[in-house]
Order: C-alpha cells, then sequence, then structure tokens
C-alpha cells in the first residue's frame, strides 16, 4: 500500500504548503576565520583536550609520524593495531611494526569479531574543525571503513595541518557529502547518570590525536 | 462559576486506547503528582539548572550565534514551502545510493512496514538508537508484540527499557531515576550483570558496555531515526554521543532509519547551521563526540562501506495536519534540541511524564496536541494552557519558534473546538474566549500578567478572583504556589539565571 500512502502524504503535505512562500535563507553567519595555521592547530588542540582527547604535536613528516606512534603503541603496552592499508604502509611499516606490535592491516575481510579482538586502530583524517575540536573521518584510504575505527577501545588518529580548518562552515564545502562520514569530538561519553560524565561507553574509550604540524 | 476551568480545562475525557504522543490524564492531574515528589523535583532542578548553564556558555562562545538562529529559521521555513518537493528529491537521491524509501501515513503504517522488513530478515533482534520517531509511533511495544525484541542502546533508554518505564526528558531521560536506582535496575533486570556491581557512574556505564557489545557485534539489523536527511543528496545524519549510535549505523547488515517528513533539509551546506545549533543547544557542547553522515547502501560507495540494505521510512503520522495551519506549522521547525524543556518553570517542576506524550516541555505543549488534533474534548487540549508564557522558550530555541504565540493560539483553537462542538457552557466558553483574546495579543497578555502581579492584594482565601487573573488560576493551583509570585515569571527568571552561578564544567548529555 506504499504507493498509495506516498501519493496521499505527497497530496497532503501540497494542500498544506499550498501558497506558502520560501524566504531567502539570511546567512550572515562567519563563513571563516581569519588566523594563521599555528593558531588553528593550537586552537584545535586546546579544544579536544577540553573535550578529553589526548594530544600529540608531532613534526609534519612520515617518519616522524611512525615514530611517535610506535613509541605510544609501545607505552601503552598495546599488543595489537589495526589499520586502513595506506596507514599501515606509511606510518606501521617501521618501529611500529617490531616483535611487540602486531600489526592487522584492514583489507576489508575483517570481522567485526576480528576488531573486536584489536587493541587499538590507527587512521588519518579528512579533515578537522579548530572551533569545535572536531575530527572528521570520511572512507577514503586513511580513515578507513567505520567499523574499523569503532569497535577497538583505542583510536589514534593522525591529523595534519593542512587539513585543520576554522569553522564548521569551512569543513562542509570542503567535505564530500555522499563519503561515509564520522565527526567526531573527543571519546565516546555519557552523562545519562545524575549527569555524572563518563568517558568512554561504546567507542573507543580513548581518543588520542596526533597532530602534525 | 468555579475559576479553575479557564486556566485549564479539567474536563474528564474517555480514553482512546495508548497513544504515544496522548496520556490518559489532562495535566494538571498529571502534574500534581509530580509536584508532590520532591525528590524527583530536586533531580529536575539539579538536571535542567546544570545544562542550562553550559549551553549558556558555549552559545555565549560564538559571535554569529543569533546570525545562525535566523539561519536555521529561514531554512526551516522554506523547507515547509518546499516540502512536496523536497521529499520527492530526497526520496530520488536516497534511492539513487541504494536505499528504498517507503511512506508511512500513521503509526501503524509504519510500525507495521517496519515489521515486515525485519521480519524478512528472518531475525528476531534488533538493536536501536535513541529516536522520537521511533517512540511516538510506539515501534518498541509493536515489534515485541510480533515477537521481535527491540534492543536500546542509549544509556538513559536501556535504564528506562529495562526499568519498564518511560522516558521523562528528551535528552536525559532517565534523569527521573538516581544512580541507586539504576543499580537496583541493572542489577535486577540486566542479564549476566556482575553481582557486585556498585552505583558508581563509571561502574554502571560499563556494565551497559559489557552487556551491549556482544549484541552490537552479532547485530543483523540496526533501527535509527535521523536528525536530518538532506534532500538535495539522500544524506542522513545521526548525531549521539555514546557510541551506540555508531555501532546501529555501521556494523548491522540492514539499517532501516523511521523519519519525520519534516526532517529534510534541502542542502548539503545547510547542515553548516544545524551541526551548529544542535549540539550547544542540545547538550550544551560545541560539538557532540559522535556524527554520522551516510548516503545509501554500501553498493554506492568505493570503498565498500555502508549497510548492505537500507530503508527510509517516511512518517506522516498527523505532521500534514500541523502543516496545514499557518501558525502551528513552525512547530515542525523542531530540531528536538530540548533546551526550551530547561528553561522551562513549568517543566522543571512537573517533569516530562506530566505531558503524557513522547514530546515533553514547551514544544510538547505545542506539537503533541496539534499531532492528535484539537477537538474540544482531547486529553492533549489541557497541554496549550501548561505554559505561563514567560518567553524563555523561544529566547533560547535555536530555530526560534515561537512557542508561546503558537500555545496562545492554541488556546483560542481549543475554545473555538469546544464551543462548536458545545461541549461547555456558554458562560465557560464566553470566558475562555475571553482568555484567549487577552492572550493572542503580547501587550494584552503583559497587560494581564503585570496586573496579576499588582493584583496580589487581592488574593482571597488564597485564591486568585476575578475574570482575567483567572487565566493562570488552573496554573497556580497545580502548582504548589498558590498565589502569584511578586515577581513575573519572566522577572522571576531572569533574576534565577543571574544566581544561578558560572558555567560548570563540561559533560555530555
Ligand atoms: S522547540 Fe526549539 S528549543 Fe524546543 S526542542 Fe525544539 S528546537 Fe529545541
Amino acid at each position: 500500500m506504499t504507493g498509495s500512502a506516498r501519493e496521499e502524504i505527497l497530496s497532503r503535505v501540497r494542500a498544506a504548503v499550498a501558497g506558502a512562500e520560501a524566504p531567502a535563507v539570511p546567512r550572515g553567519y562567519r563563513r571563516e576565520v581569519e588566523a594563521s595555521a599555528s593558531q588553528l592547530l593550537e586552537l584545535l588542540a586546546d579544544r579536544l583536550r577540553d573535550y578529553r582527547a589526548e594530544v600529540v604535536p608531532v613534526p609534519d613528516d612520515d617518519a616522524a609520524i611512525a615514530q611517535v606512534l610506535a613509541d605510544q603503541l609501545t607505552e601503552r603496552g598495546l599488543r595489537s593495531v589495526v589499520a586502513p592499508q595506506a596507514v599501515a604502509r606509511a606510518w606501521l611499516a617501521g618501529p611500529a611494526g617490531g616483535e611487540a606490535v602486531q600489526v592487522v592491516v584492514d583489507d576489508g575481510t575483517l570481522t567485526w569479531q576480528d576488531l573486536d579482538g584489536v587493541d587499538a586502530v590507527v587512521t588519518g583524517a579528512a579533515l578537522a574543525i579548530a572551533e569545535t575540536g572536531v575530527v572528521v573521518l570520511d572512507g577514503d584510504a586513511w580513515c578507513g571503513r567505520r567499523a574499523v575505527s569503532l569497535v577497538p577501545d583505542l583510536h589514534l588518529c593522525v591529523v595534519r595541518g593542512r587539513q585543520v580548518v576554522g569553522l564548521p562552515t569551512e569543513a562542509v564545502s570542503r567535505l564530500q557529502p555522499t563519503r561515509p562520514q564520522t565527526w567526531i569530538a573527543g571519546p565516546s561519553a555519557t552523562s545519562d547518570i545524575e549527569l555524572d560524565r563518563v568517558e568512554g561507553v561504546h567507542g573507543p574509550r580513548t581518543l588520542v590525536v596526533l597532530l602534525a604540524g | 462559576m468555579s475559576a479553575a476551568f479557564l486556566g485549564m480545562p479539567r474536563r474528564r475525557l474517555p480514553e482512546t486506547g495508548f497513544s504515544p504522543v496522548q496520556g490518559k490524564r489532562p495535566f494538571p492531574e498529571a502534574a500534581s503528582a509530580a509536584l508532590s515528589d520532591p525528590v524527583l523535583r530536586r533531580n529536575l532542578g539539579h538536571a535542567t539548572g546544570v545544562i542550562r548553564r553550559k549551553r549558556a556558555s558555549v552559545v555565549g562562545e560564538l559571535p554569529d550565534w543569533e546570525e545562525l538562529r535566523s539561519a536555521g529559521a529561514a531554512i526551516k521555513a522554506e523547507t515547509m514551502a518546499r516540502l512536496p518537493e523536497l521529499l520527492e528529491q530526497l526520496e530520488a537521491n536516497v534511492t539513487a545510493a541504494g536505499g528504498v524509501v517507503h511512506w508511512a501515513r500513521d503509526a501503524a503504517e509504519a510500525n507495521a512496514i517496519v515489521t515486515d522488513l525485519v521480519r524478512a530478515t528472518g531475525e528476531r533482534e534488533v538493536v536501536k538508537v535513541k529516536s522520537m520517531a521511533t517512540q511516538e509511533i510506539g515501534l518498541n511495544e509493536h515489534l515485541a508484540a510480533e515477537g521481535i525484541t527491540a534492543l536500546e542502546t542509549d544509556l538513559a533508554e536501556l535504564i528506562v527499557q529495562l526499568a519498564e518505564d518511560h522516558p521523562s526528558h528528551i535528552l536525559v531521560p532517565a534523569i527521573h531515576f538516581s544512580r541507586t536506582e539504576i543499580r537496583e535496575i541493572f542489577a535486577r533486570r540486566m542479564p549476566g550483570v556482575d553481582p557486585d556491581l556498585t552505583s558508581e557512574p563509571r561502574r554502571l556505564a560499563m556494565a551497559a558496555r559489557a552487556f551491549l557489545r556482544e549484541r552490537f557485534l552479532r547485530a543483523k539489523v540496526g533501527i535509527s531515526g535521523a536528525n536530518f536527511a538532506i534532500a538535495e543528496t539522500g544524506t542522513l545524519t545521526v548525531v549521539e554521543s555514546e557510541g551506540n549510535g555508531r555501532m546501529c549505523l555501521t556494523l548491522p547488515e540492514t539499517l532501516i532509519s523511521v523519519v519525520g517528513i519534516e526532517k529534510v533539509l534541502p542542502r548539503w551546506q545547510d547542515l553548516e547551521v544545524f551541526l551548529q545549533l544542535l549540539p550547544r543547544s542540545s547538550t550544551g557542547e560545541r560539538m557532540n563526540p559522535y556524527t554520522t553522515l551516510w548516503t545509501g547502501t554500501r553498493a554506492a560507495h568505493e570503498g565498500g562501506d555502508g549497510p548492505r540494505a537500507f530503508h527510509l521510512v517516511l512518517l506522516d503520522n498527523g505532521r500534514t495536519d500541523v502543516l496545514a495551519d499557518e501558525v502551528g506549522r513552525s512547530a515542525l521547525h523542531c530540531i528536538r534540541c530540548s533546551a526550551c524543556l530547561n528553561v522551562c518553570p513549568v517543566y522543571e517542576r512537573t517533569g516530562g511524564h506530566s505531558y503524557g506524550s513522547v514530546y515533553p516541555g514547551p514544544i510538547g505543549a505545542i506539537l503533541s496536541p496539534q499531532l492528535t488534533g484539537i477537538t474540544g474534548d482531547s486529553v492533549n487540549d489541557s497541554l496549550p494552557y501548561a505554559s505561563s508564557l514567560c518567553g524563555a522558550c523561544y529566547d533560547v530555541c535555536p530555530v526560534k519558534i515561537d512557542i508561546p504565540s503558537i500555545l496562545v493560539d492554541l488556546r483560542a483553537r481549543h475554545v473555538e473546538a469546544a464551543q462548536q462542538a458545545s461541549r461547555v457552557p456558554s458562560a465557560e466558553a464566553v470566558a475562555m474566549a475571553a482568555a484567549a483574546y487577552v492572550m493572542k495579543d503580547e501587550k494584552r497578555f503583559a497587560a494581564v500578567t503585570g496586573s496579576m502581579r499588582l493584583g496580589r492584594p487581592l488574593l482571597r482565601d488564597g485564591q486568585l478572583r476575578g475574570p482575567l487573573s483567572s487565566v493562570m488560576t488552573g496554573w497556580s493551583r497545580a502548582r504548589d504556589v498558590p498565589a502569584p509570585p511578586r515577581e513575573t515569571f519572566r522577572q522571576w527568571w531572569s533574576h534565577r539565571e543571574r544566581h544561578d552561578g558560572a558555567a560548570s564544567e563540561r559533560g555530555g548529555p
């Protein structure tokens, strides 16, 4: 009966709004902020920390990123890490791939149970928004499938300086709408019990952002 | 003639079966029960106070908040005016991305569609992310009757579901339970729970994590609503905090989203407005922890990321009736942020359950009666009177819904409906019409409320006397403060807000 429901709803909507004028949308809000790259990085770091993410500044080159990742993984005593192919190749092939940490490359066949058995995930990002302390993943070769950055308990996310924008408006105009996206602002959280904030419910309980710039 | 009916209709009405948007008792009756529960009032007072302060602090950070509100209001008005074409565009784009679009005229039709879709997968258990639309149609109850278990995965919704209770707030639905009560609920009702569970919030949250993880990993069907649906691209958005939304939207092979027809937005670009307005108004955060955006099925993406099957159920369920009213229409602009609940002096004292609908507070007072229809003798007819018209809701609404004006208009419509049906004595109808006339105009109303304040010495036996002051009597009687305050609500509110202190520590929803 869906066909007739469709017609009936649409004709009711048409009748209901007949003659209604669509107003012009005033877009007088800020479209960009004037800030240097280093100011944006600083603001992003500040906002991320405010949301209880850990922020680790790194020089913006692959060797340095790989080294810091390796240190992070071993310091935290993590035994396995999953990553999309591009990330594994660029940042996890060297020191991180030593004996201590097993690197699992997501080739698209890992099951949810497989992912649940891995200690951490490393991804890149599509971009980050300084003012709201947000990292956006969009499923590209660096961000990986959404499940990969969701199921493991610790998420290490590498953001490069040129990926940082000031405002949500800038992010929306840069992003490609139909890509599957996850906007992340700190680790998962709940305040459902007497408004007491608890970090880490179902999503990764720890979010570490490596800010390369 | 008693004055009480004027401020608030008190007629007892025939019950018409269970409806998630209509309670069994008129507001004043339901409210007086809540008012006699000091623990509930204290919890609510604390919760709304904390969220109010957080909201004020993050809204105050933005120099262009008013511009964002104006844009949000205009986009919503544009959406309503162009709704027929936008719905068709949304349908075309979702379909092109591999999704299937279904249309449901009412709750029964939507429930039947979802039931059939779940049945077709052969599954008997589904995971759900909190959604007002599915609460509105009573989906969980319907699925249960059909032998399908719908598991709520939002922590508060899980608490409420395990307690076999109803949510009391849009954003923090379990705010009426203390940690000790939640510990009891988990200990008794959560299968496999650690018997040594304490009432520490972290321990409780981890118990929920452990309980749900296995179920997320094995779930084959996920059910959600959506905060926004972009006509231009066919993209849906869910805004959340805990990651249960990501789980439900990412892991199951089949995803079913039940979405009110008013949730559509014209353009991708419009998200730049709403993804700023919603989190700051709702949880008082610059941004909520997780926002998921997806378009169709995995077949539409090179990376193969997305559900194998995606179904969008577009829901009317009374919305086209609301849309047909030029004044009431803007109730459909609501983005369910719950800011109006947290500033409402009436909500703060009576709690969500008093409204009898899944939509409580000021937005519930204008949306619920319009969804069920103002008949002159419906239980929901009392909701537009559940307000002091102080205007705080309008001031915080991110899409500038003029809730006080709609309340006044609905009161007038109720009086008219009651007159037409000749269900009330004419004297009452005349008095109510007079009240409605007064309240329809802001200046006239200010004059009345002002006179109420000045009229304080005119109290007799603790009750107000006189035709105009009786506008407020139904309400003041249901509250535990029988006399009008020395200040108007608005004056009192602004004083109180100042005494509330500085912004609290940042927290989640
Ligand atoms: S009416 Fe406005 S303030 Fe209230 S929940 Fe809806 S959008 Fe938020």
